[in-house]
């Protein structure tokens, strides 16, 4: 198994692809060349494509119905499967944007508070403790190691209850601190891991010229080893921050004050407060949260690909 | 490379020192344990501190205002008689067992077509992705709710011929489907990760297959499918790990409810009623610990079972 995974595209052999997702392959260029393509042989290709482009229809169709639907008067979300626009029906937008006790910016706001506390939280935590896994030697390294892999599949649910407890006796509920603490704290042991990978894959050679010019571990790991491992922060950055502008369970429970919502309980908020009468400007706000999720996902698509590639999880 | 390659290697190493670690063979305890503090402190204070709270609580009648009262295995028998528990229990094995398998078959299907050499393959590889990016959202949820909704977008496609399709998710019969459903559509990450590993099988064996007059479908079963197998392995492992703790998706689209008449009702969203809603904390902590018990059993008997039909190459 370990061999298997291991010939997985790892990160150091990332620099040569890294500008380019697409990565063609030669076969690509071979079989364009040899124009006596067989008949069978196009079809085929032609089937492939027929699959590929029902199949990834059929997955789309849903989001831009959304956004198409969000464009439109309230009723004909009701009345109207397909995709042609009438007109550019504004109006759910700023309904839907003004419908909660705060503008819609408010719940942004809070989002972006903490995701950008998460990313700090995690980039700095993370990757120190990588270093130490990585590069150091240390009594109780494959012990703790151990353990932070199997952290990493520890259901969230089984720690929740006790420390919804322990953060509500220091008086954090309806703070962001519950939901960023455990980020400075590395709990995030996914990110660790993908780090460790990376550092492996950075030649010891290079600590050892630095060593040898006199220079200590915290200068080795900021020096020499941080700006390496550049593409796997990148890739925990983008992570982190889809994960955490999604997470919905730790903001439903710490965060039951509305000038505190983030953006997913505050659509539930909207969810419950709604009758089925303004889908609308459901429609239009579950967009405006999407929005950053996809922009994300259009720029850092290639650390997200290579990301999951490497390391195998969601 | 992964997680859990890295786990089981990590028993079969034991003992063995590997070259890298006669290199560095001194030992660098103080500085790793500075690197590692945030980690420990965390391991300590967020992970393994709750997690032994959680199975003190499991024994105790604990509602936050009172103190834990020990009530001995007083919740674990009050769960041998719970209906609504083992319903909840129903309702994800059934989630599980058929989503994962569903989600990792099309995962594993589109990437087999994507792999060789298609044009357009970064395009299409996007398109299957970005729902598995999407799929954890509130908003997501909130759309599945509409498309499956009585006068939702699927029945209004169905009404297109003549059809008149059930109330998708107010029916008991359809409704976990609906949710199983919008998990499938998250297969892009799975693929991701089938396509890298599918990129790894040397050409050199079809090759050989081919000369030897092997059809296209004996080669799928004796080349890529125990070459692939690894990866199947851990996609499922971790698949299954994270659809046992599947929230999001259930508590939105019912309503937060886990209806109609609980066929919806995840564990977790019953662990998050005992626990938040009538704040049965001892309960609540009690269920976390089966959830984490019944994780660990699938767990292992997917590790046994691996045994059977996993192939390693090494």
């Amino acid at each position: 198994m370990t061999t298997k995974l291991e010939t997985l595209p790892s990160p150091e052999k990332k620099s040569t692809g890294a500008g380019k997702p697409t990565n063609r392959k030669p076969r690509v260029r071979e079989s364009r060349g040899t124009l006596a393509f067989s008949r069978a042989q196009r079809g085929k290709s032609l089937m492939k494509h027929g699959i590929l482009i029902v199949a990834g229809a059929l997955m789309i169709y849903p989001l831009l119905w959304m956004v198409v639907s969000s464009l439109r008067p309230n009723e004909m979300i009701f009345r109207e499967p397909g995709l042609w626009l009438n007109s550019l029906e504004m109006s759910n937008y700023t309904s839907g944007w003004s419908a909660l006790t705060h503008p819609f910016g408010h719940y942004m706001l809070n989002s972006a508070i903490v995701v950008i506390g998460s990313i700090l939280g995690n980039l700095v935590s993370c990757s120190m403790a990588a270093y130490a896994f990585a590069r150091l030697q240390f009594t109780g390294k494959k012990l703790f190691f151990g353990i932070m892999l199997l952290t990493i599949m520890l259901p969230f649910h089984v720690v929740i209850v006790p420390q919804y407890i322990l953060f509500s006796q220091i008086g954090w509920v309806n703070t962001f601190w519950p939901l960023l603490v455990p980020k400075l704290l590395a709990t995030d042991a996914f990110f660790v891991f993908l780090m460790v990978q990376f550092i492996r894959g950075i030649p010891r050679e290079l600590d050892e010229a630095a060593r040898i010019d006199g220079a200590g571990h915290p200068r080795i790991f900021l020096r020499v080893i941080l700006p390496l491992m550049v593409p796997a922060l990148a890739t925990t950055t983008i992570f982190t921050f889809i994960w955490t502008w999604n997470d919905f369970f730790g903001a439903l429970i710490y965060l039951t004050d509305p000038d505190m919502f983030t953006v997913p309980v505050a659509l539930r908020a909207f969810v419950d407060s709604q009758s089925a009468t303004s889908w609308g400007s459901l429609f239009a706000m579950s967009i405006v949260s999407l929005l950053p999720v996809f922009l994300v996902f259009l720029f850092g698509q290639r650390f997200l690909i290579k990301g999951i590639a490497t390391t195998g999880i969601k | 490379m992964s997680a859990i390659s890295e786990l089981s290697s990590f028993t079969r190493r034991k003992g063995k020192v590997t070259a890298e670690e006669k290199k560095a063979n001194k030992r660098d305890n103080k500085a790793a344990y500075i690197s590692l503090l945030p980690w420990l402190v965390g391991l300590v204070a967020i992970t393994i501190g709750p997690m032994l709270m959680s199975l003190y609580l499991s024994f105790t009648d604990y509602n936050l205002l009172q103190p834990p009262e020990w009530t001995g295995l007083d919740n674990f028998t009050r769960m041998l008689s719970d209906a609504r528990l083992h319903n909840s229990l129903r309702v994800t094995f059934t989630y599980v067992f058929i989503g994962v398998p569903l989600q990792l078959a099309v995962a594993l299907l589109i990437a087999l077509v994507l792999d060789k050499g298609l044009r357009g393959l970064p395009f299409y590889r996007s398109v299957f992705y970005l729902p598995s990016l999407l799929g954890g959202s509130v908003a997501v949820a909130i759309l599945w709710k509409q498309i499956f909704g009585t006068t939702g977008l699927v029945n209004q496609v169905l009404a297109m011929f003549g059809i008149q399709g059930p109330g998708w998710i107010s029916d008991p019969s359809t409704a976990l489907g609906s949710i199983i459903l919008l998990h499938v559509w998250t297969f892009g990450a799975p693929m991701i990760i089938f396509l890298a590993g599918l990129r790894q099988i040397p050409a050199m064996y079809y090759e050989a297959a081919k000369v030897d007059g092997a059809s296209t479908l004996q080669q799928f079963w004796r080349i890529t499918m125990p070459m692939l197998s690894p990866i199947i392995f851990f996609n499922l492992v971790l698949q299954i790990i994270g659809s046992f703790q599947s929230f999001t998706q259930a508590f939105i689209v019912s309503g937060g409810n886990g209806g109609p008449s609980d066929s919806t009702m995840f564990f977790t969203l019953y662990l998050y009623q005992k626990g938040f809603g009538q704040f049965d904390m001892g309960y609540a902590s009690a269920m976390a610990w089966v959830l984490l018990l019944i994780i660990g059993v699938f767990t292992a008997i997917n590790f046994i079972a691996s045994k059977y039909w996993v192939f390693y190459d090494d």
